[in-house]
């Protein structure tokens, strides 16, 4: 049986492929064409070949599951997800918008402050950020920048309305799983990238060395980097290994680096030790020096807070940055880009309500049953309430939590996110979708071509985490860029 | 690019596994034909095996009621037997899995495909039918491993690791296989004696060695030669004294390796003046224990020099 498009529904959500049954959107028609030539039998078989080639890549994600760490095969769909160039050019200076005055947000709240001075945020959201580190005001990270990495969160609604849904300031990660799609995709169906002009994501590792190498304290021809993993055990650990190989730079752990008396740090290798400018650190804020932060931390290296606020030693992202990356902050966001920039939001928000806030709380206990209430300090999509789906039983409990502590907890309306054709048991259905680029910011920004596609695998499920049944999807901008 | 002391000795013990689980494999399937070949009483059986590994009292621990197929499990799939085929391949590919990195990435394609064949198939490997085929091909997927990283990896320092690892693995294998060999036939019932060449064959076999010791050593099997050929050989790779070659020039590659070559050197010495004609079994084994130690010297100055670098000066 072949693919029939005609009698492919994304009811009421709107479609990334499928304008309205039988009827490809702008960009997608050719996609949509080749895969009407298949019949289902040979989808099913290519999506095999694709499951295997990622098991044999050995491209893993982990999960903590039942006391231990279990490696599993990465998901992915074989049908990507199509957008226009000339869409994404909009898409793309709305990122690039956002990272900007993000950054000069950051430099000014652990500076002069006026942010808060001025009103336009309040000062006791800052002061009662968990994210907020003393120990970071003052210095001056390279080009005024502390997020240089940044993945954005975006989310289409039925009405095509791109909202930004949240900004990961602190470790994001799925890069190497973009990278990786293409690669899988490219390797199973070849014969789609020879039919479309398909804008190409592989110079991402060496924007991010360029990057890198660009915060380096010392003005060196080869400056040295390093990737700063947790571990092996770590669930972003295959994404470490794969960016450290990318880049050719080393991968290291806590234990391989060590900060001197002259406040310098250094990395123990086979020569002895080797001084070290940049590094990518994937360790959160807090396990990054137990000096600094938490004494009991394995992870980090004693003494590193103290390197790099002496300017001997670069960390990408800075240490504080994640003060912009809660979503309390976030609902400021359009004020924060017209106070910097002067400019209006290319990218809108997603509308939110603050339970810190004594009206706005009062409306979302009302409304529970209709509204996404999140923590604003969590990620991975723990800990949150999904109103049109819970029990009552649920939201009661939601209420209590919300009352105890009200600056932890905000509220924004349920998206209905936008689909994509998804290959499941029984054929093709819509599943749903939701996009993270990915922003670098150090001398000079880039913005990847397109991001990292993750797709809800169960029907009518809206929750894209890999930890909790989420797939991904090559995903491809089409067309020339005007 | 540097290279971390961690890293360099995850390579040296990726190495090492990676040589152990294809020594494994040939040993067992050479031991596998051997025993087909002699007949019951000779008292040979797949016990000699775990002797070669030195594993007896994990073997007995483990086992503490063993039946006719505990020994294979045990040499096999045994995740408790460090020394096992499946554990030595999860070794590996932990131990490569967390320097990928630095390793060329089909290198870490290959031992993650190596590895879920071993996991499918090795469980069915103890039966007599399927092992030769299985074991076969985890042989056949070592080295076609090693061949793709001495064709695609940078012969540096990492590399250098890999094969000081792998020598030091082979060295011991070879000292091993000797040992036992000769302990064997001394120890045997006379229901052997018509058998001893045999054996000494199977001792070539289980090092890949028997057509290059035919072609070196152009009369019939004399188990005086065979420990000759294995031991003294100056040009076959799993030979002990080319093994002692080949640590000697991967170490002088390396940043201060004076403490580790001295230890080798110090092994050259005492193979150079080996008076075999002179020696009877129990001087043998006396040998083979003494320089068995002396491996071990090299093992530490090795981890001294470059895998335990302390705090900085």
């Amino acid at each position: 049986m072949k693919v029939d498009w005609a009698k492919y529904d994304p009811g009421p959500f709107y479609d990334e492929l499928i304008r309205e049954p039988g009827k490809p959107r702008q960009g997608a028609s050719a996609l949509a064409r080749h895969l009407a030539d298949l019949d289902e039998g040979q989808l099913t078989e290519r999506q095999a070949d694709l499951e295997r080639a990622i098991l044999e890549m050995g491209i893993t994600f982990t999960v903590y599951s039942e006391g231990e760490n279990i490696d599993r095969a990465w998901p992915l769909d074989i049908i990507p997800r199509v957008i226009p160039a000339r869409q994404w050019s909009r898409i793309r200076a709305g990122l690039e918008q956002r990272l900007i005055a993000l950054n000069l947000f950051i430099d000014d709240l652990y500076h002069d402050q006026k942010v808060l001075a001025d009103r336009v945020v309040p000062r006791e959201i800052i002061e009662s950020s968990p994210n907020f580190l003393e120990p970071c005001r003052g210095v001056r990270p390279p080009f005024g920048v502390w997020a240089n990495i940044c993945g954005t969160d975006l989310i289409r609604d039925s009405d095509g309305t791109v909202y930004v849904l949240e900004d990961n300031l602190r470790v994001p990660s799925g890069v190497s799983y973009m990278l990786e799609n293409r690669i899988v995709t490219k390797q199973v169906f070849p014969e789609l990238f020879a039919h479309n002009v398909i804008q190409s994501i592989g110079d991402y590792t060496s924007d991010l060395f360029d990057m890198l190498a660009s915060l380096s304290p010392r003005p060196l021809d080869y400056p040295e980097v390093v990737v700063l993993t947790p571990g092996i055990y770590n669930s972003a650990y295959f994404e470490h290994a794969y960016l450290a190989q990318g880049m050719g730079v080393e991968l290291v752990e806590g234990s391989d680096l060590v900060v001197g008396d002259d406040d310098c740090v250094y990395m123990r290798t086979i020569e002895g030790l080797e001084r070290v400018d940049v590094i990518y650190r994937r360790i959160n804020d807090t396990f990054l020096d137990p000096e600094a932060f938490e004494p009991e931390s394995l992870l980090g290296v004693p003494g590193l807070m103290r390197a790099w606020r002496a300017g001997n030693v670069a960390l990408a992202n800075a240490p504080g940055a994640g003060v912009a990356d809660d979503k309390v902050v976030y609902s400021f966001l359009p004020q924060i880009i017209r106070y910097y920039l002067d400019q209006a939001p290319i990218l809108p928000n997603v509308p939110t309500w603050l339970c810190s806030d004594e009206r706005d709380r009062e409306h979302v206990i009302a409304h529970l049953d209709e509204l996404v209430v999140k923590p604003a300090n969590e990620s991975g999509g723990y800990g949150m309430l999904i109103g049109p789906q819970a029990t009552r039983k649920a939201c009661r409990e939601f209420a209590d939590l919300i009352r105890t502590d009200p600056r932890n907890y905000i509220a924004q309306p349920l998206i209905a996110l936008s689909t994509v054709p998804s290959l499941v048991e029984g054929g093709i259905e819509p599943r749903h979708v939701d996009l993270r680029p990915f922003v670098l910011q150090g001398e000079r920004m880039a913005v990847t071509a397109g991001g990292l596609t993750r797709v809800a695998l169960r029907k009518g499920s809206f929750v894209v985490n890999s930890s909790q049944g989420g797939g991904s999807k090559d995903t491809w901008i089409v067309g020339r860029e005007q | 690019m540097s290279l971390l002391s961690r890293v360099a000795e995850r390579s040296y013990w990726a190495a090492r596994y990676l040589e152990r689980a294809e020594n494994n494999g040939r040993v067992i399937n050479v031991y596998g034909n051997l025993l087909l070949d002699l007949p019951l009483e000779a008292g040979f059986g797949w016990h000699t095996l775990i002797d070669i590994n030195g594993n007896q009292d994990l073997y007995a621990n483990l086992y503490p009621t063993p039946n006719s197929l505990s020994p294979l499990r045990f040499l096999i799939s045994d995740a408790n037997n460090p020394s096992s085929i499946r554990a030595a391949l999860r070794m590996v590919r932990e131990n490569i899995r967390t320097t990928r990195d630095i390793f060329p990435s089909e290198a870490w394609r290959s031992i993650n495909e190596l590895y879920l064949f071993s996991k499918e198939s090795l469980r069915g490997a103890i039966s007599d039918r399927k092992r030769h085929e299985v074991l076969s091909r985890i042989v056949a997927g070592c080295q076609q491993i090693n061949g793709m990283l001495a064709a695609n990896m940078s012969h540096g320092p990492a590399y250098q690791f890999l094969r000081i690892g792998r020598n030091v693995e082979r060295a011991d294998m070879a000292t091993r296989v000797v040992d036992v060999a000769a302990a064997t036939i001394l120890k045997a019932s006379d229901d052997l004696v018509p058998f001893t060449n045999t054996v000494w064959m199977a001792v070539l076999r289980s090092l890949s060695a028997y057509q290059m010791y035919r072609q070196y050593v152009r009369r019939r099997i004399v188990p005086g030669d065979v420990i000759t050929f294995v031991l003294l050989d100056d040009h076959f790779p799993r030979a002990w004294r080319y093994c002692l070659g080949q640590l000697e020039t991967a170490l002088r590659r390396l940043p201060r390796p004076e403490d580790a070559l001295r230890a080798v050197a110090r092994l050259q010495r005492q193979t150079d003046e080996l008076d075999l004609a002179r020696m009877d079994h129990a001087d043998l084994h006396d040998w083979i224990d003494l320089v068995q130690l002396e491996l071990g010297v090299v093992h530490v100055a090795v981890q001294q020099t470059w895998f335990t670098l302390e705090a900085p000066a």
